[in-house]
Protein backbone atom coordinates (compact mmCIF):
# COMPACT_ATOMS: atom_id res chain seq x y z
CA UNK A 1 0.00 0.00 0.00
CA UNK A 2 3.00 2.32 0.93
CA UNK A 3 4.46 1.89 -2.53
CA UNK A 4 1.30 2.72 -4.52
CA UNK A 5 0.49 5.28 -1.98
CA UNK A 6 4.12 7.11 -2.76
CA UNK A 7 4.24 6.13 -6.43
CA UNK A 8 0.68 8.25 -6.91
CA UNK A 9 1.67 11.11 -4.95
CA UNK A 10 5.11 11.55 -7.06
CA UNK A 11 2.62 11.13 -10.16
CA UNK A 12 0.51 13.41 -9.00
CA UNK A 13 2.86 16.31 -8.43
CA UNK A 14 4.97 15.66 -11.59
CA UNK A 15 1.54 15.96 -13.53
CA UNK A 16 0.74 19.37 -11.94
CA UNK A 17 4.26 20.36 -12.65
CA UNK A 18 3.91 19.03 -16.59
CA UNK A 19 1.63 21.38 -16.76
CA UNK A 20 3.04 25.00 -15.76
CA UNK A 21 6.02 23.58 -17.69
CA UNK A 22 4.99 22.10 -20.75
CA UNK A 23 4.38 24.68 -23.68
CA UNK A 24 0.84 25.44 -24.52
CA UNK A 25 0.81 23.86 -27.56
CA UNK A 26 0.95 20.33 -26.26
CA UNK A 27 -2.88 20.66 -25.96
CA UNK A 28 -3.14 21.92 -29.70
CA UNK A 29 -4.63 18.88 -30.84
CA UNK A 30 -8.33 18.73 -30.46
CA UNK A 31 -8.82 15.33 -29.61
CA UNK A 32 -6.28 15.02 -27.36
CA UNK A 33 -8.00 18.32 -25.56
CA UNK A 34 -11.11 16.64 -25.88
CA UNK A 35 -10.24 13.23 -24.17
CA UNK A 36 -8.12 15.09 -21.60
CA UNK A 37 -11.84 16.99 -20.67
CA UNK A 38 -13.72 14.07 -20.64
CA UNK A 39 -11.87 11.72 -18.45
CA UNK A 40 -12.34 13.45 -15.37
CA UNK A 41 -16.29 13.13 -16.25
CA UNK A 42 -16.00 9.57 -17.36
CA UNK A 43 -13.61 8.65 -14.03
CA UNK A 44 -15.46 10.48 -11.80
CA UNK A 45 -19.32 9.36 -12.91
CA UNK A 46 -17.80 5.92 -13.12
CA UNK A 47 -16.89 6.29 -9.37
CA UNK A 48 -19.95 7.71 -8.00
CA UNK A 49 -21.86 4.56 -9.93
CA UNK A 50 -19.23 1.62 -8.28
CA UNK A 51 -19.61 3.85 -4.62
CA UNK A 52 -22.81 3.41 -4.71
CA UNK A 53 -24.79 0.44 -6.51
CA UNK A 54 -21.97 -2.25 -5.65
CA UNK A 55 -20.59 -4.34 -2.84
CA UNK A 56 -17.26 -6.08 -3.80
CA UNK A 57 -18.48 -7.86 -6.96
CA UNK A 58 -21.99 -7.62 -6.38
CA UNK A 59 -24.30 -5.26 -7.46
CA UNK A 60 -27.42 -3.90 -5.59
CA UNK A 61 -29.14 -1.18 -3.78
CA UNK A 62 -29.21 -0.01 -0.26
CA UNK A 63 -29.14 2.62 1.79
CA UNK A 64 -26.50 4.89 0.37
CA UNK A 65 -29.21 5.11 -2.46
CA UNK A 66 -30.98 7.24 -0.33
CA UNK A 67 -27.88 9.46 0.94
CA UNK A 68 -27.30 9.86 -3.54
CA UNK A 69 -30.45 11.53 -3.16
CA UNK A 70 -30.24 13.82 -0.96
CA UNK A 71 -26.94 15.05 -2.33
CA UNK A 72 -28.50 15.80 -5.83
CA UNK A 73 -31.36 17.40 -4.21
CA UNK A 74 -28.46 19.34 -1.87
CA UNK A 75 -26.65 19.81 -4.99
CA UNK A 76 -29.55 21.41 -7.34
CA UNK A 77 -30.33 23.79 -4.36
CA UNK A 78 -26.82 24.79 -4.46
CA UNK A 79 -25.61 23.47 -0.80
CA UNK A 80 -22.45 23.71 -0.03
CA UNK A 81 -19.92 20.68 0.01
CA UNK A 82 -19.54 20.23 3.04
CA UNK A 83 -23.58 19.81 3.38
CA UNK A 84 -24.11 17.94 0.52
CA UNK A 85 -21.03 15.04 2.05
CA UNK A 86 -22.30 15.32 5.62
CA UNK A 87 -26.28 15.08 4.79
CA UNK A 88 -25.25 11.90 2.19
CA UNK A 89 -23.69 10.03 5.09
CA UNK A 90 -26.89 11.40 7.99
CA UNK A 91 -29.34 10.38 5.95
CA UNK A 92 -28.07 6.70 5.07
CA UNK A 93 -27.17 6.18 8.57
CA UNK A 94 -30.49 6.92 9.79
CA UNK A 95 -32.22 4.87 6.86
CA UNK A 96 -30.36 1.73 8.72
CA UNK A 97 -31.63 2.56 11.89
CA UNK A 98 -35.22 2.18 10.35
CA UNK B 1 -2.72 40.91 -18.90
CA UNK B 2 -1.76 43.93 -17.04
CA UNK B 3 1.04 44.95 -14.71
CA UNK B 4 -0.85 46.89 -12.70
CA UNK B 5 -0.52 46.91 -9.25
CA UNK B 6 -3.80 46.15 -7.27
CA UNK B 7 -4.84 48.82 -4.95
CA UNK B 8 -5.81 48.12 -1.27
CA UNK B 9 -9.54 47.40 -1.43
CA UNK B 10 -9.22 44.83 -4.33
CA UNK B 11 -6.13 43.05 -2.21
CA UNK B 12 -8.04 42.72 0.05
CA UNK B 13 -11.25 41.33 -2.05
CA UNK B 14 -9.38 38.74 -3.50
CA UNK B 15 -7.82 37.94 -0.36
CA UNK B 16 -11.51 37.77 1.09
CA UNK B 17 -12.87 35.21 -1.27
CA UNK B 18 -9.34 33.11 -1.16
CA UNK B 19 -9.56 32.33 1.81
CA UNK B 20 -13.46 31.60 2.14
CA UNK B 21 -13.04 28.54 -0.96
CA UNK B 22 -9.86 27.54 1.54
CA UNK B 23 -12.44 27.19 4.57
CA UNK B 24 -14.97 25.97 2.76
CA UNK B 25 -12.42 23.33 0.77
CA UNK B 26 -10.28 22.17 4.30
CA UNK B 27 -13.60 21.70 5.88
CA UNK B 28 -14.09 19.19 3.41
CA UNK B 29 -10.75 17.38 4.65
CA UNK B 30 -12.60 16.20 7.65
CA UNK B 31 -14.41 14.02 5.23
CA UNK B 32 -11.64 12.71 3.44
CA UNK B 33 -10.25 11.42 6.74
CA UNK B 34 -12.54 9.23 8.02
CA UNK B 35 -13.47 8.32 4.88
CA UNK B 36 -9.76 6.87 3.88
CA UNK B 37 -9.34 5.16 7.13
CA UNK B 38 -12.49 3.69 6.98
CA UNK B 39 -11.24 2.68 3.69
CA UNK B 40 -8.23 0.29 5.28
CA UNK B 41 -5.84 3.16 5.22
CA UNK B 42 -3.36 3.82 8.01
CA UNK B 43 -3.75 7.36 9.49
CA UNK B 44 -0.07 8.01 8.40
CA UNK B 45 -1.09 7.02 5.02
CA UNK B 46 -3.86 8.70 4.80
CA UNK B 47 -1.84 12.10 6.09
CA UNK B 48 0.77 11.49 3.77
CA UNK B 49 -1.42 11.32 0.78
CA UNK B 50 -2.76 14.98 1.60
CA UNK B 51 0.59 16.36 1.63
CA UNK B 52 2.26 15.00 -0.72
CA UNK B 53 -0.95 14.11 -3.50
CA UNK B 54 -2.52 17.02 -2.67
CA UNK B 55 -5.39 16.72 -4.91
CA UNK B 56 -8.78 15.90 -3.56
CA UNK B 57 -10.59 13.82 -6.39
CA UNK B 58 -7.43 11.88 -6.67
CA UNK B 59 -7.30 11.09 -3.14
CA UNK B 60 -10.68 10.14 -2.97
CA UNK B 61 -10.29 8.14 -6.00
CA UNK B 62 -7.44 5.91 -4.35
CA UNK B 63 -9.32 5.47 -0.94
CA UNK B 64 -12.55 4.88 -3.37
CA UNK B 65 -10.88 1.76 -5.50
CA UNK B 66 -9.01 0.67 -2.15
CA UNK B 67 -12.29 0.13 0.12
CA UNK B 68 -14.36 -1.44 -3.06
CA UNK B 69 -11.59 -4.02 -2.86
CA UNK B 70 -9.38 -2.78 -5.40
CA UNK B 71 -5.75 -3.70 -5.40
CA UNK B 72 -3.37 -0.31 -4.28
CA UNK B 73 -2.19 0.16 -8.04
CA UNK B 74 -5.47 0.17 -9.35
CA UNK B 75 -6.14 2.79 -7.10
CA UNK B 76 -3.05 4.51 -8.14
CA UNK B 77 -3.91 4.88 -11.68
CA UNK B 78 -7.17 5.90 -10.94
CA UNK B 79 -5.97 8.67 -8.82
CA UNK B 80 -3.39 9.33 -11.84
CA UNK B 81 -5.91 9.57 -14.69
CA UNK B 82 -7.81 12.05 -12.29
CA UNK B 83 -4.69 13.68 -11.63
CA UNK B 84 -4.11 14.47 -15.38
CA UNK B 85 -7.26 17.49 -15.00
CA UNK B 86 -4.37 19.60 -12.85
CA UNK B 87 -1.78 19.67 -16.36
CA UNK B 88 -4.40 20.86 -17.73
CA UNK B 89 -4.74 23.90 -15.45
CA UNK B 90 -1.16 24.28 -15.46
CA UNK B 91 -0.96 24.20 -19.04
CA UNK B 92 -3.92 27.27 -18.92
CA UNK B 93 -1.83 28.62 -15.64
CA UNK B 94 1.39 28.74 -16.74
CA UNK B 95 1.38 31.80 -18.78
CA UNK B 96 -0.84 34.16 -17.10
CA UNK B 97 1.24 33.53 -13.18
CA UNK B 98 4.53 33.95 -15.35
CA UNK B 99 6.88 32.24 -12.60
CA UNK B 100 10.28 29.85 -13.39
CA UNK B 101 12.67 28.54 -11.29
CA UNK B 102 11.80 27.30 -7.40
CA UNK B 103 8.96 29.34 -7.58
CA UNK B 104 7.38 27.58 -10.29
CA UNK B 105 7.89 23.92 -8.42
CA UNK B 106 6.65 25.41 -5.33
CA UNK B 107 3.19 26.82 -7.36
CA UNK B 108 2.66 23.11 -9.00
CA UNK B 109 2.74 21.86 -5.47
CA UNK B 110 -0.89 23.95 -5.01
CA UNK B 111 -2.36 24.20 -8.57
CA UNK B 112 -5.68 21.92 -7.93
CA UNK B 113 -9.27 22.96 -9.05
CA UNK B 114 -9.96 25.79 -6.03
CA UNK B 115 -6.31 27.62 -6.76
CA UNK B 116 -6.96 27.73 -10.60
CA UNK B 117 -10.60 28.97 -10.11
CA UNK B 118 -9.95 31.32 -7.90
CA UNK B 119 -6.82 33.10 -10.07
CA UNK B 120 -7.84 32.25 -13.50
CA UNK B 121 -10.08 35.06 -14.26
CA UNK B 122 -8.01 38.14 -12.32
CA UNK B 123 -7.22 40.74 -14.72
CA UNK B 124 -3.49 41.35 -13.39
CA UNK B 125 -0.48 39.16 -13.32
CA UNK B 126 -0.61 40.14 -9.32
CA UNK B 127 -3.83 39.31 -8.68
CA UNK B 128 -4.09 36.10 -10.52
CA UNK B 129 -0.64 35.46 -8.53
CA UNK B 130 -2.53 36.69 -5.27
CA UNK B 131 -6.02 34.42 -6.05
CA UNK B 132 -3.67 31.22 -6.74
CA UNK B 133 -1.73 31.38 -3.73
CA UNK B 134 -3.92 32.93 -0.68
CA UNK B 135 -6.34 29.72 -1.86
CA UNK B 136 -3.78 27.07 -2.40
CA UNK B 137 -2.05 27.66 0.46
CA UNK B 138 -5.02 28.55 2.80
CA UNK B 139 -6.69 25.25 0.64
CA UNK B 140 -3.71 23.21 1.81
CA UNK B 141 -2.96 24.47 5.19
CA UNK B 142 -6.66 23.64 6.31
CA UNK B 143 -6.94 20.65 4.25
CA UNK B 144 -4.41 18.56 6.04
CA UNK B 145 -5.16 19.69 9.49
CA UNK B 146 -8.99 18.67 8.70
CA UNK B 147 -7.46 15.44 7.14
CA UNK B 148 -5.67 14.70 10.20
CA UNK B 149 -8.68 15.14 12.81
CA UNK B 150 -10.92 13.41 10.40
CA UNK B 151 -8.24 10.71 10.34
CA UNK B 152 -7.99 9.63 14.19
CA UNK B 153 -11.86 10.42 14.10
CA UNK B 154 -12.32 7.45 11.44
CA UNK B 155 -10.42 5.19 13.51
CA UNK B 156 -12.40 5.71 16.44
CA UNK B 157 -15.64 4.68 14.40
CA UNK B 158 -14.17 2.22 12.84
CA UNK B 159 -16.82 0.56 10.53
CA UNK B 160 -18.12 2.75 7.90
CA UNK B 161 -21.34 1.95 7.89
CA UNK B 162 -21.80 3.24 11.68
CA UNK B 163 -22.01 6.65 10.17
CA UNK B 164 -23.17 6.58 7.07
CA UNK B 165 -19.52 6.99 5.58
CA UNK B 166 -19.74 4.58 2.72
CA UNK B 167 -22.41 6.71 1.32
CA UNK B 168 -20.48 10.21 1.74
CA UNK B 169 -17.63 8.67 -0.62
CA UNK B 170 -20.47 8.64 -3.85
CA UNK B 171 -21.51 11.97 -2.48
CA UNK B 172 -18.38 13.60 -2.27
CA UNK B 173 -17.86 12.71 -6.22
CA UNK B 174 -20.96 13.75 -7.33
CA UNK B 175 -19.88 16.83 -6.31
CA UNK B 176 -17.19 17.12 -7.79
CA UNK B 177 -18.76 15.94 -11.05
CA UNK B 178 -21.72 18.22 -10.52
CA UNK B 179 -20.23 21.51 -12.36
CA UNK B 180 -19.44 19.42 -15.08
CA UNK B 181 -22.96 18.50 -16.03
CA UNK B 182 -24.58 21.87 -17.35
CA UNK B 183 -22.84 20.53 -20.53
CA UNK B 184 -24.69 18.15 -21.78
CA UNK B 185 -22.63 16.21 -23.94
CA UNK B 186 -20.70 15.54 -20.65
CA UNK B 187 -24.34 14.42 -19.42
CA UNK B 188 -23.97 11.84 -21.95
CA UNK B 189 -20.50 10.62 -21.08
CA UNK B 190 -21.47 10.71 -17.42
CA UNK B 191 -23.89 7.60 -18.21
CA UNK B 192 -22.28 5.99 -20.79
CA UNK B 193 -19.56 5.80 -17.84
CA UNK B 194 -21.50 4.91 -15.19
CA UNK B 195 -23.17 2.17 -16.92
CA UNK B 196 -19.57 1.02 -18.15
CA UNK B 197 -18.76 0.77 -15.04
CA UNK B 198 -21.38 -0.66 -13.78
CA UNK B 199 -21.44 -3.34 -16.31
CA UNK B 200 -17.85 -4.70 -15.53
CA UNK B 201 -18.44 -4.85 -11.51
CA UNK B 202 -19.68 -8.32 -11.32
CA UNK B 203 -16.81 -9.60 -14.20
CA UNK B 204 -13.81 -7.89 -13.44
CA UNK B 205 -11.37 -7.23 -10.26
CA UNK B 206 -12.42 -4.39 -8.09
CA UNK B 207 -10.65 -1.08 -9.32
CA UNK B 208 -10.79 -2.22 -13.18
CA UNK B 209 -14.22 -1.01 -13.45
CA UNK B 210 -13.79 2.65 -13.01
CA UNK B 211 -10.73 2.72 -15.06
CA UNK B 212 -12.63 0.91 -17.65
CA UNK B 213 -15.34 3.87 -17.62
CA UNK B 214 -12.25 6.28 -18.69
CA UNK B 215 -12.50 4.12 -22.00
CA UNK B 216 -15.62 5.53 -22.66
CA UNK B 217 -13.73 9.05 -22.53
CA UNK B 218 -11.08 8.01 -24.94
CA UNK B 219 -13.77 6.46 -27.51
CA UNK B 220 -16.27 9.93 -27.30
CA UNK B 221 -13.30 12.18 -27.65
CA UNK B 222 -11.76 10.33 -30.67
CA UNK B 223 -15.35 9.98 -32.54
CA UNK B 224 -16.25 13.77 -30.90
CA UNK B 225 -15.54 16.24 -33.67
CA UNK B 226 -16.69 19.42 -31.76
CA UNK B 227 -14.14 21.98 -31.03
CA UNK B 228 -14.21 23.77 -27.49
CA UNK B 229 -11.91 25.35 -25.20
CA UNK B 230 -10.46 22.93 -22.21
CA UNK B 231 -12.90 23.39 -19.11
CA UNK B 232 -11.71 25.19 -16.73
CA UNK B 233 -13.56 25.90 -13.40
CA UNK B 234 -14.91 29.04 -12.21
CA UNK B 235 -14.90 30.92 -9.04
CA UNK B 236 -18.63 29.59 -9.33
CA UNK B 237 -17.81 26.20 -9.40
CA UNK B 238 -15.73 25.53 -6.62
CA UNK B 239 -16.97 25.25 -2.74
CA UNK B 240 -17.83 28.52 -1.10
CA UNK B 241 -18.69 30.18 -3.17
CA UNK B 242 -21.88 28.97 -3.93
CA UNK B 243 -23.87 31.83 -3.74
Amino acid sequence: MWTAVLLACVGCYLLKLAGLSLPERVLAHPTVERVADLIPVALLAALVAVQVFSSGPELGVDARVLGLGFAVVALLLRMPFLVVVVGASVVAALARLV
Amino acid sequence: MSDAALTPAERSAIVRDSLAVGVATGAYGLGFGAVSVASGLSVAQTCVLSLLMFTGASQFAMVGVVAAGGAPVSGAATALLLGTRNTLYGLRMAPLLRWRGWRRAAAAHVLIDESTAMGVNRETTEGVRLGFLTTGLSVFVLWNLATAVGAVAGEAIGDPRTFGLDAAVGAAFLALLWPRLRDPRNVLVAVLAAAVALAAVPVTAAGVPVLAAGGVAVLVGVIGKRQDPTEIPGPDDVAGRHH
